[in-house]
Order: C-alpha cells, then structure tokens, then sequence
C-alpha cells in the first residue's frame, strides 16, 4: 500500500506538515548536552602548541618549562603520535591526478600552515594545558612559503612538497560541444572574473571532542561534534588499529556544523590517540583563534569565465578557467578537490546549452586546508553563470528575467543531462521562476527601482537561478575508494506500551532531523509523532550510516524510515489480525489504535497488543511471527544525485557615497521535491540564505603574503547579524523524486548556493547606470567605491 | 600571598536565587565559574571574547557577556542564568515562542539569545522589528538567518502589551 501524500485528509497524514522539534524545547531550557558539557571521572584536557609560521623544517622542541607548569601530566610530539597513530592520505580513485602527502595527527618533520598541530599539552585542567603550550619552545627553521594560488605553479614556486614534483592537487578539463567555434560565431561574448573570498564556517560550538579508553573492554568511547559518527568509527578503528565494533561515537547535540565537522582534524585523531596511549579520558575544545586557523576554510577561487550568446538571447557556450589553493594537504577522507570538482558539475546548470568546458586548478599552498563547507561549490558555480547571464543580457538589452526563462531546461523536457553530464530526474525551472516573479511582485519591483533612481537612490534587483545537488549516491565518495556510506538505515521498534522508538543512522546538527524522522515514522507506523522517540548520534545502537552531510538527510535517512516504519506496521498488523481473526490487509493503525480500514472503527490499541507480544507470548498462535523491531535501509540507486532546483531574488540600495549594500528584500523559490515539514524547510532556506549573504557581503579570511593569518576572531571576520539581515520570503515548488516512496530531496544548502549571485547581480544592476560593476566577493564598501572610480590608491 | 595579590578571591553571590560562596582563582571568567564549579552548562563559550553573545547571562538585571567578566567581580551580584530563568517559568513565554516559530536550530547562541531578548522585552513597550534586530545584533546565530527569531520575540512582545491592556 502506497501512502496517498496528495491527500492531506489521509489518516495519519503527519508528513508534510509543520510539527515541532521534539529537541526544541530542551535547548531553548539550557538542557542541550554538548560536547563541552560533559564531564568524566579523571577526564584531562589537551591544548596543541601550534605552529606560528606557514612553512618550516621543525627543529628542535624544548619542553622543559611546558612540563614544569603545575597540573601537566604528559607532553606529546608528532614521533610520539606516530608510533601508535597511522598516516592518513586524502585523495580518491575517481578523482583522477588527485595527490597528496601522508598526514600525521602532529607535524613530525615539518609544519606546512600556520595554526598545524606540533606539539600536544596533556593536563588536569584547560588553563593549565593551555599554560603549558603557550610554554613549548619549537625552533621552526622556516622554509619558503606557496600563499597566492595563481603563481603556485610558476616554475620559480617552491614545491611545498618535493616527493609529489609540483604544486598542482588536481586538475580537471571538462569538455563538451565545440566551444571554440560556437565563441567565434556568436552575436555576442561577454567575460569577466570572478573571485569568491576565502570562508570558513564559523559554527558557534566550536570543534568538540572527548574520548574514553576502556584498556579493560579495548573500548574506545568518542563523544564527538560531528556530522558521521560513523565514518569517525571507521577511521579512528582504521588509524588507531582497533576493531569498529569496539569504537562508539556519540554524536549528541552539536551547536553547528554546516559542513566544518564532517572532516577528519588532526588535533581531533591525536586526542583520541593520546587518550588511548594513557587510558583516560581527554578532552579537546577548539578556541576561537584555532577555529579560524585550523576548522577547514573553503571557496578560495579565482575564475576567468566567458558566455556567448546568440541575438535573441540563447546561450551558445560557456568557458570556465576555476582555480582554487587548497593548502597543504587535500583533507582525509573527502578530499579537496570537490569543490573546484563541482564548480566544473555544477557552473550553466540550470540552462539548456551544447558547448562548454571548464577546467579547474586545484593547487597546494601554505594556508589552512579547504574542503566541503555547505553547499560545496554551488556559491561560487552559481555567481560564474548568473554573473555571465546578467552580463550578457545588459550587452543585449534583456531583462533579466526574460534571458533566463529562454534558456532554462523546459519542465517538460526530463530527463536530461546536462553539458557537464549531470543528470537530472526533473526540475522545476520555469514554474520556479513564474512563482518568484509573482511573489515578488517583478513589475512593481521594477517601478519602483525606477522611482528610486529619480530620487537619487540607487537600488538593484538580481535574480540567480540554481541546481543544488542533494541525496548523493555511492559515485560522491564511496566509488574513490573512500568508506563513507551513501546508504543509510533506520531501526524502528515498539515497546510494550505501543510507543515507538526509531533509531537512524543520519544525525541532528539543528536543522530538525529528529523532527522530520518523527514524523515519517509516524506516518508509516500509524501513531501520533509526540509517541515517537527518535535516537541519532550512536554508532552502538544506530544502523550504519553516512550522517548528514550534502542535504541527504530528508532524502535517505528519511525514506530508511519509512520503509523501516511501514516494516513494523505490517508486523504489527500480523499480529493483530491473528489476534483479531481478521484480515491484516483490512486493519490499519491510525493514532496508536488498530482499526477497521474501512469504518474506522477501533479494534485494539497497540498498548494492549504490546502487552500480549511482550508478556503473553504464550496466548499467540506458534508459529506467529512477533518482530516488533524492523531494520530497513536506503540507497539511491538510478541517479548519481538527486538534482534540486531553485532560484532566488534580492533587490537592495547602494549609497554610492559610502559603498554600503543596504540589503531590503531577499526571496526563495526552490523545489526540493516532497516536503516532509514545511516549516523546517524554510527555516533552512532562511538560514542558508544568510550564509550566503555572509559570503556576499562580510565573510574573507585575509593573509598576508607570509601566510599568517590576519583576521581570525569574530571581531575581525564578519559574519552576519540580526540588524544587517534582510527579511526572506520563501516559496516552494514540490516535484518528488521517484527514486523513493517519500519522494524528498534535500533542502540544506540551496539558500546558500544563490544568495552571493543574487546580491552581486542586484548590486551591478543598481550600478550599471554609473558603468561600474563588482565581481569580487565580498563586496565590501572599499570594493564598490572602487568600481565607482571613487576610491584610488 | 599578600591581600594585594592573591590568586583566589572569596566571592559571595546569588546564582539564580540560591545563595552561592566560593573561593575563585583570580583569572576565572564568569561563564567558566558557572559552567566548571556549578555546573550551570546553558550557557555557552564561544567567540571568548565579548562578540558573539553565546555566553549572556543575567547580572543584577543586565544581560551581561560571561566571558568578558571575572567570577571574580561577581561578588555581591544577582546572577541569573537560563537555567533559572526555567525554573522559575521567567521567560516561558518567550521560551514557547522560540519552540513554535523555530527559532533556534542547533541551540547553541539560544540561551544568550533569550537572555539579551528578554533584556529588551523587560523594558516594556513593543518594540519594532528594526528594534529588535538592533538589540540582538551582539547575539550571533549562525544557523537561522535571524528571521525567525526576531519573529519569536515580536509575537512575545505584542503578547505581553495585549496582556497589559486587557
């Protein structure tokens, strides 16, 4: 039997409606329980004596008055961590080129960035550990450092690391049509360069992590702030030659992640292996300053890009020049070159065109390491081809809107694949694009841009329409050879009083995954949401699975759910229709009772079939089968990803006098198929949204040409606040996949896949009168009084 | 150790109504005095320095920032945390905002969120949307986008002035 979801007058019709989060109301008490919050019996503490320059030879480490400080109990090297502790090298199969050097939990002969992990301060207090480092004496004989990515394979670069030849991770020619031909021939050619600024994510709770080792049981017990518990099993099982099943990690509430904490840190490893070296608990907290020197920094590109387009509006071709400096080392075990990967997947996206090719650069330099930080790539795909549309539309003379709706894939026309071989099931474009322009009232928008501008003011509409990737399959990570699971499961369960416990393998960072699984299960079960009790974060108790991580969340965890969910309702129904002599297909469960399907009428409630099972086994038929415990997985199997849709729209006021972007309206449109809470769903759109308008506006990590960092506290890196924030009017279009029964794609990074392109068009749009344009994110005051030609060195 | 310069400071306080005495190390912040000795973990450590607002705590009827301030200097003071602030159902209302409107996601800068929010509230009055922004433009949440929070405490607001009138 197949849930009728376009029914909303369904029996048990919880999925597709605004429940609360049954984890809400403990953390608006205080009662989260964090990492930081928990405290062990003889638990210590560790602090990383760090390094200060960005490359060097170490040489050698005087600890003598690091030991001397009052509650220090032992002091480790990167040989120490070494010999218990095995390298880790970041690169995957399918990724063709990818290299990288083996990676140690302590820099053992050299440090290659400056924040890297040297020397570990073991200690019975924070402040004493912290002490005790800051006493550590390194002698780091300094080695020419790679900062600027575009000259890091100049033939006069230094090699950061001799043994791999180069500096070049990871390059990527991506070819399609005949680009060369369709430029040469086109009505128009319009190019420019982009630069999107180096972030990092900035989560609240910074990295967290507190490992127990049991030498009696050989258990090792991690209570960590991460998005995969269970990829965490596997590699400290790995590293630190133990068998998975004696690793748990417990994932409780984490306070933000957003990509930062689905990596593998080495100061995390390393306390892990000090805390099995010793026997006793150890717990690290990052501080601020080692957040922004050593949580994984992302979208550092520089990209020279050219559209060309035909007279009446139509895209012919795309060129795309992405080049991106990664850092020392490509991080374990997704590695670096995703994201320059999906600027090549991802850029033209949403159009309907032959020729393109985009190459991408991925390069080493000495600078904290980059990777996956939410919707990995998207932000800056989606400001190279909607900055090009824009652009090539003003050369024409179209509006904005119309150049779009010419070129996007026709609704009707799925499947298709893309120029750069991306399959897509079915999107959404147009009917996105038609309700946007409704909800934002386009005309009148318009108007009164035009009313503005005879006041003086000069105000900016931008449109950015965008493909986010979501529901991965094993082709992300898995087919490189890297044990990270695109599968996921769920194990749902009655107890004797007819509640319902459901246990899944994807984990809750806050966007409501426990809310969204609560709701499925008990939709397929048959019972009220609130007599469901959802448990993540437990690799002992969890099915295996790959945790949250690429907007899978909704999409895989929660169709394991359902499957498991309707398991158990089938088992139940066995029962109760041997009980009952009736037909289990003629019974249903709705709110905890088993009734008729046809009249509705109550049968039996499930508190009183849960005590027969339980404890008059004896009553029931031999031969009955009596599981009320189901175990079901998920795994997308015919696309390699489930392609959401989307397109945003900001209008905002330059003052041409002082640069500043007052932000006044921002909306969504987006499709991410089935959509299970519709008040969740926003509050992700919003969220991400203005994680986005961070990267537009605020967000740039800053070096210098030494490759010390210069900004890293939250007073010197930007990131937004209420005051500066728009509000944000979110609409959806629902196309499910049919890969699932739910029919859910993912949600969690579509606000910021759009935004920065959506602000940059609304700012050149208000600026295009004056002949000034920005390209160059974020854009600063400092950035558009120089495109205004009203600030010169 | 002369009186001058002593590194454990005798500090007499009320922690969320319950008289508190303890001897601290003179370099202990406030938030590490609550979270470490009174296992008060609501409130959260973050930026450490005074900009993100995780870390708000009540002090004699300001909302003040745990990091910036020493345990030290508490003596004498009225402490409220978000725990009490539970306890005694202070802020229920605003707490029950925050659940029904989503206004928190992963809860780490909630309870300073509800701490600075219920600073402007408790000032009376219905404060605009560019009010509220305004007032808990030193409170950072990383997670939703501001909006629904300042929706939260403006339905608190209006709440609490239609209470007033009728």
């Amino acid at each position: 039997m197949t849930i009728p979801f376009n029914n909303p007058d369904r029996p048990n019709s919880y999925i597709g409606k605004t429940v609360p989060r049954p984890n809400a109301a403990k953390l608006v008490q205080g009662r989260g329980r964090y990492v930081d919050d928990i405290v062990l019996p003889r638990m210590l503490h560790v602090a990383f004596s760090r390094s200060t320059v960005a490359h060097a030879k170490i040489g050698t480490i005087d600890l003598e008055e690091a030991k001397a400080v009052k509650g220090v109990v032992r002091i480790f090297t990167g040989a120490d961590l070494a010999e218990v502790c095995s390298p880790w090298v970041a690169v995957l199969a399918h990724l063709k080129g990818l290299k990288s050097p083996p990676q140690h939990p302590l820099a053992v002969d050299r440090a290659c960035w400056v924040g890297e992990p040297v020397v570990a301060v073991v200690a019975t207090t924070r402040a004493a550990a912290e002490e005790a480092a800051s006493m550590v004496i390194v002698d780091f004989e300094e080695l020419p450092a790679v900062t600027d990515t575009m000259t890091a394979l100049d033939k006069d670069a230094p090699v950061i690391h001799p043994d791999l030849g180069d500096n070049l991770a990871f390059r990527r020619l991506h070819e399609a049509g005949d680009v060369d031909a369709a430029f040469e021939t086109a009505h128009k050619v319009v190019s420019a360069s982009f630069r999107t600024a180096r972030h990092t994510g900035v989560t609240l709770e910074p990295r967290s992590i507190l490992v127990d080792w049991n030498p009696a049981e050989g258990q090792m017990t991690a209570y960590h702030a991460t998005q995969a518990p269970h990829m965490m099993q596997t590699v400290f099982a790995k590293h630190l030659d133990i068998p998975e099943s004696r690793v748990r990690v417990i994932c409780g509430d984490v306070g933000g992640s957003y990509g930062i904490k689905v990596h593998v840190y080495p100061d995390e490893v390393a306390t892990a292996a000090m805390a099995k070296v010793m026997g006793r608990p150890i717990k690290f907290i990052a501080d601020r300053l080692e957040s922004y020197t050593t949580d994984i920094h992302a979208r550092d590109h520089e990209i020279e890009a050219k559209i060309a387009v035909d007279a009446d509006g139509k895209i012919l071709a795309m060129d795309v020049d992405d080049w991106t400096g990664i850092g020392p080392y490509s991080v374990y075990p997704r590695t670096s070159a995703i994201e320059g990967n999906q600027v090549v997947n991802l850029c033209g996206g949403p159009y309907d065109f032959a020729n393109y090719r985009a190459q991408t650069s991925v390069v080493f330099q000495n600078k904290t390491p980059t990777c996956q930080y939410r919707a990995v790539g998207h932000p800056i795909a989606v400001a190279i081809t909607e900055g090009l549309v824009d652009m090539a539309a003003a050369a024409i003379g179209m509006d904005p809107v119309e150049i779009r709706r010419r070129n996007m894939y026709a609704d009707d026309a799925y499947p298709a694949t893309s120029p750069a071989n991306m399959k897509f099931e079915s999107l959404s474009h147009h009917a996105s694009m038609d309700k946007l322009t409704e909800m934002m009232d386009y005309d009148a928008l318009r108007a009164d841009q035009t009313e503005a501008r005879k006041q003086g003011k000069y105000r900016g509409i931008g449109i950015a329409s965008f493909i986010e990737l979501t529901n991965p399959s094993p082709f992300m990570y898995g087919i490189g050879g890297a044990r990270i699971s695109a599968q996921d499961g769920c194990t749902v369960r009655m107890d004797p009083d007819g509640s319902v416990v459901a246990l899944s393998g994807v984990t809750e960072q806050g966007q409501g995954t426990e809310a969204m699984l609560s709701q499925v299960v008990a939709e397929g079960v048959g019972v009220d949401p609130s007599n469901v009790r959802v448990i993540t974060g437990d690799t002992q108790v969890t099915p295996y699975g790959g945790g949250t991580w690429a907007s899978r969340g909704a999409g895989i965890g929660g169709e394991a759910a359902l499957q498991a969910a309707r398991a158990l309702r089938a088992s139940i129904l066995e029962v109760a229709a041997a009980m009952l002599q009736a037909d289990a297909g003629r019974l249903d469960i709705r709110d905890g009772q088993v009734v008729d399907m046809d009249s509705g009428e109550e049968r039996m409630p499930l508190a009183e079939l849960g005590r027969i099972v339980y404890f008059r086994g004896d009553t029931l038929p031999k031969d009955l089968p009596r599981e009320l415990v189901q175990t079901r997985h998920f795994i997308t199997m015919e696309y390699p990803f489930a392609f959401t849709n989307g397109v945003q729209a900001s209008y905002l006021e330059v003052d041409t006098d002082t640069g500043v972007v007052t932000l006044l309206k921002h909306w969504c449109v987006e499709d991410c198929g089935r959509v299970i809470n519709p008040q969740l769903v926003d509050e992700q759109i919003r969220g991400g949204i203005v994680q986005g308008l961070g990267g537009a506006l605020y967000e740039e990590i800053h070096y210098d040409e030494d490759g010390q960092l210069l900004n890293g506290s939250m007073a010197d890196y930007l990131v937004p606040m209420a005051a500066e924030m728009p509000d944000m009017q979110v609409g959806h279009v629902e196309t499910p996949t049919k890969e699932s029964e739910l029919g859910a794609k993912g949600a969690g990074e579509a606000g910021t896949a759009g935004a920065p392109a959506a602000v940059m068009n609304a700012i050149n749009d208000a600026l295009r009168p004056l002949g000034a344009q920005v390209t160059e994110m974020p854009f600063t005051p400092e950035r558009i009084l120089r495109a205004l030609g009203k600030l010169q060195d | 150790m002369t009186e001058m310069f002593r590194d454990k400071v005798d500090v007499s306080l009320t922690v969320n109504g319950e008289p508190v005495e303890a001897r601290v190390p003179a370099g202990q912040h406030m938030i590490d005095f609550l979270r470490l000795e009174l296992g008060l973990t609501g409130a959260h450590a973050s930026c450490e320095h005074g900009v993100c607002g995780a870390c708000t705590i009540r002090v004699d009827d300001d909302a003040v920032r745990g990091c910036l301030m020493l345990a030290a200097q508490a003596d004498g003071t009225e402490v409220w945390t978000i725990e009490g602030l539970t306890d005694t159902n202070a802020i229920r209302d605003l707490q029950e905002a925050f659940v029904v409107r989503n206004a928190l996601q992963c809860g780490f800068c909630t309870p300073g969120m509800l701490v600075a929010a219920e600073e402007l509230l408790s000032k009376g009055g219905t404060p605009s949307r560019a009010e509220i922004r305004e007032h808990l433009s030193g409170n950072y949440c990383r997670c939703t986008g501001y909006e629904a929070i300042i929706d939260a405490v403006e339905s608190v607001a209006q709440g609490r002035a239609g209470k007033g009138k009728a």
